[in-house]
């Protein structure tokens, strides 16, 4: 096998811009991707409190998903270059994808529905929440989650 | 007549030129990702729709705490190093495709060694962090006595803690959670796995001078949409599994 290689393309003005482009993805990620985890971290140090507020803890949530659709968006866009390609080609990626909207809507209504039914009966009772929803606690919150369970 | 003709050859679905102004490969490359999009869609929903209908879930701050070489609680530190590694082995794949533009063999050959590095190195703390879960033994409490369960698809020792003896144990936890994470991190995993796989070949045929010779390096670009994707995945897993 002949090993001789053939001399690259002169680099131009054009392939500096992509190159800087690229990079600058590549930190727009890292640094949602810190926010991302810093936002995670912030939901672990309230939840260390027993008596943090559920609401808030959603919307911390909700932020984190926006965050990675905002992520997903830049992968897809200059990652895999879909935003360079002719409209109609993308139009026949993005108009399937856009299931998805009622895959997820559809689905997680399904399981709160189901947890509702569930938890009062198919509605003969009324169901009076417990707010235990976390796994081994280190220290703290132990006491007062040991009450709520008698 | 000649008129007619004419009209026909320049129809741009009457043959001869891609509509798309893509290749059959690549175009073929993005349905495939769409409908594999689809699947990784279908499993993390059905995580979801199992999550919303259960009153307890995992507290993944708790489950997700280790780091090599240490002993303290760490959430999620070890799987962010693993997402931060992915990211970069994304950049290194996407310079493999722009040196492959320039008809660079030398370019292509580092960016993609680098990216099959990247692959591997998620794919040993995965190894890692699997290897830590089902082995770790945890207390639990099922029917008044103590047993000691690591995190598998038929036990979860991370329910709600209860005092018993003086010091707080687990109670078992949802089954689902098990079979869901191990499924997708492991299907999530066995995709970076045949990327790996694909990238070696790629690796393997630019070194050859398949490419230089055939005049264009679009099966680098093609690896490189899949590479991509399997980036993309991580992203809602993390999403799913760590950070909600």
């Amino acid at each position: 096998m002949s090993t001789e290689i053939a001399t690259p393309l002169p680099v131009t003005e054009a392939d500096v811009a992509h190159v800087k482009k690229i990079w600058k993805a590549f930190w727009v990620l890292l640094i949602l991707t810190i926010v991302e985890l810093a936002l995670g971290l912030t939901i672990y140090f309230i939840e260390m409190n027993p008596d943090y507020s559920d609401s808030l803890i959603l919307f911390i949530k909700g932020v984190i998903c926006i965050l990675t659709i905002a992520k997903a968006f830049y992968i897809i866009s200059i990652f895999m270059h879909l935003g360079d390609e002719v409209r109609t080609m993308i139009l026949t990626v993005a108009i399937p994808s856009l299931l998805f909207i009622w895959f997820v809507t559809a689905f997680i209504a399904d399981g709160a529905s189901f947890r509702n039914l569930r938890n009062t009966d198919a509605g003969s009772r009324i169901y009076i929440q417990q707010k235990d929803h976390h796994a081994v606690p280190l220290e703290g919150p132990a006491e007062k989650r040991e009450k709520k369970l008698d | 007549m000649e008129t007619a003709i004419a009209k026909t050859r320049t129809n741009i679905w009457s043959g001869g030129k891609s509509p798309f102004n893509v290749s059959y490969g690549k175009l073929m490359m993005w349905y495939f990702l769409m409908s594999d999009s689809f699947t990784f869609g279908a499993f993390l929903i059905s995580y979801g729709s199992i999550r919303f209908s259960l009153n307890t879930w995992v507290d993944h701050n708790y489950v997700f705490n280790e780091f090599p070489f240490t002993e303290a609680h760490l959430p999620l530190a070890f799987v962010s190093l693993m997402t931060f590694i992915l990211i970069f082995s994304s950049v290194t794949m996407v310079l493999a495709v722009h040196q492959g533009h320039k008809m660079n063999q030398k370019g292509v050959e580092k960016w993609l060694f680098l990216t099959i590095l990247g692959g591997l190195a998620f794919l040993g703390c995965q190894a890692y962090e699997w290897t830590g879960l089902i082995t770790g033994q945890h207390e639990v409490l099922v029917n008044g006595v103590i047993q000691h369960w690591g995190t598998t698809t038929s036990h979860n020792p991370w329910g709600p803690s209860v005092m018993f003896n003086g010091h707080l144990v687990g109670t078992p936890g949802p089954v689902a959670f098990g079979g869901y994470f191990f499924g997708i991190t492991g299907f999530h995993g066995f995709h970076v796995f045949t990327g790996v796989v694909v990238n070696t070949i790629m690796l393997i045929k630019t070194k050859r001078g398949d490419f230089a010779k055939r005049g264009h390096y679009e099966m680098i670009e093609k690896a490189g949409l899949y590479w991509h994707f399997v980036d993309l995945v991580w992203v809602f897993v993390f999403l799913c599994f760590y950070l909600i």
